[in-house]
């Protein structure tokens, strides 16, 4: 099982963990409620240093990642970021992940941590002329601190020295004694905040920091429960090499003028076929169980999918979950009931995200 | 971590008031503790006549569902329909208002072969 630079101090301050994609991490803190709420009011940091960091750099490297990658990179300059999705040739998902341009010809891709190992080798396997990739995944750590309270935080842990964040989705440059680090704009929960790529042994100097700041520390609990009240897919669960990002409703990230890219034949055919299962929003009427992954979901008396992911929205106080389902029951306010325990509740089919923040 | 003296407790971790011929009946500070944030609870129809040991209602956390163990035979007399609103008090009150059913029970021999306090906060260590 692999440990994050900051394992030590997670179980110094009784955080209670679990193993997540090879990885013992920390499920939760103080409660997955409680730091939940502590995001959306003010401010709270989560390891993230199970994600992997995927350097791309040469004269080649621009051209060939958007050949490879969904989303169209031309436009992309110096210190953006965007969000887009690594595709087998049958367009399904192998990973979605966040491309940001350093410099010039110098990418950092930031991967899931269960497909590190995978998006490595298919990018290394196609790997062309004029690209060089490396694979710095064990000697990055990562913090992502989110939360309406982020910006002034970032300046209290900087004293103010290094400025001001980045714009949205950007990346900036860090002070660091070793090698780079990186200060990004974006996040996973819905809310303004920040993500800090360092290296391993700089990462627990920053969590420190950002706890005497003001963060409450968060776990993946809660990381969970954020992501999914706005609705971003869990790769893994939402998403899978036998889903495409159509399917996914992640169309917006894939540039289909673009002439060439991984998937692209897969994805014009299905387009054109037009009736392909979409991943849809679900949310309870009533008080009920929490919905959880895997469990059934009808119309009338038609079993049509089941839930990729569930959960009870802490924000809403009511379950909420997204499930792939035929199209003729995606269309919101379209009646469904999931099945809990052998008994059925009521839900609809509601518009992502399930919470309006900022 | 706190186990009242006058209750009894499962290796469940299921709490039973020693002595009542109806007993209440609930899970233990350590027990919520480790589910943390409960969200839902799923009570027992009273009048339901049960065995020691059977799944007779269940807990849900954020993360995961537990199924809660009748501590001793007997029948389920009343539940604590408070909870249906306010799950919650559970955590904030395990031993109190966080009760969750009440059973006449048969056999008090029973509830007393069950672990003291001090057994109980042994074995969780």
């Amino acid at each position: 099982m692999k440990e994050s630079p900051l394992h030590a101090l997670h179980l110094e301050r009784g955080a209670r963990m679990v193993e997540f994609a090879g990885w013992t991490m920390p499920i939760q803190y103080s409660g997955i409620i409680k730091e939940h709420q502590a995001v959306r009011e003010s401010a709270g940091v989560f390891d993230i240093s199970h994600m992997g960091e995927i350097f791309v750099s040469g004269p080649g490297a621009g051209v060939w990642l958007n050949r490879m990658l969904t989303n169209q990179l031309e436009d992309l300059g110096t210190g953006q970021g965007q969000y887009t999705l690594l595709l087998n040739e049958d367009g399904g998902i192998i990973d979605d992940l966040i491309l940001y341009r350093i410099l010039g010809d110098e990418y950092l891709l930031v991967v899931n941590a269960a497909c590190v190992a995978e998006a490595w080798d298919w990018l290394e396997r196609h790997a062309g002329e004029g690209v060089c990739l490396s694979n710095r995944s064990e000697s990055y750590g990562a913090l992502a601190i989110q939360g309406p309270e982020s910006k002034a935080l970032f300046r209290r842990m900087t004293e103010s020295a290094a400025g001001e964040l980045p714009p949205r989705n950007g990346l900036a440059s860090l002070e660091s004694a070793g090698p780079p680090a990186y200060v990004c704009r974006t996040g996973y929960t819905g809310e303004d905040g920040f993500e800090l790529f360092c290296p391993a042994e700089e990462t627990a100097g920053w969590f420190t920091k950002a706890v005497e700041c003001g963060a409450s520390p968060c776990g993946l609990g809660a990381r969970d429960t954020l992501r999914l009240e706005m609705g971003y897919p869990l790769n893994g669960s939402d998403l899978s090499p036998d889903r495409t990002p159509l399917e996914a409703g992640l169309g917006f990230f894939v540039d289909l003028e673009k002439e060439e890219f991984m998937g692209r034949e897969a994805l014009l055919r299905q387009k054109e076929a037009g009736d392909f299962d979409r991943l849809t929003a679900i949310r309870m009427l009533e008080k009920g169980p929490p919905p959880r992954p895997h469990y059934a979901v009808y119309a009338g008396d038609d079993r049509v999918g089941e839930l990729s992911s569930g959960t009870l929205s802490p924000s809403l106080g009511v379950g909420i979950g997204m499930a792939y389902l035929p199209t003729q029951f995606s269309a919101k306010g379209s009646a469904l009931e999931v099945e809990m325990r052998a008994k059925r509740f009521p839900a609809t089919v509601v518009k992502k995200p399930f919470l309006t923040t900022g | 971590m706190e186990a009242p003296e006058n209750l009894r407790y499962c290796d469940s971790h299921e709490w039973i008031e020693a002595g009542q011929e109806t007993a209440k009946v609930g899970i233990s500070d350590h027990a919520q503790t480790e589910l943390s944030d409960v969200v839902f609870v799923e009570l027992p129809a009273p009048g339901r006549v049960v065995a020691a040991k059977d799944p007779v209602a269940v807990v849900e956390s954020v993360k995961a569902a537990s199924d809660i163990y009748a501590p001793v035979a007997g029948e389920i007399v009343e539940v604590n329909t408070a909870l249906e609103s306010d799950p919650a008090m559970i955590n904030s009150d395990p031993y109190g208002q966080g009760w969750i059913f009440k059973i006449k029970v048969a056999d008090q021999a029973e509830t007393e072969a069950l672990k003291d306090s001090e057994a109980y906060l042994g074995g969780i260590g």
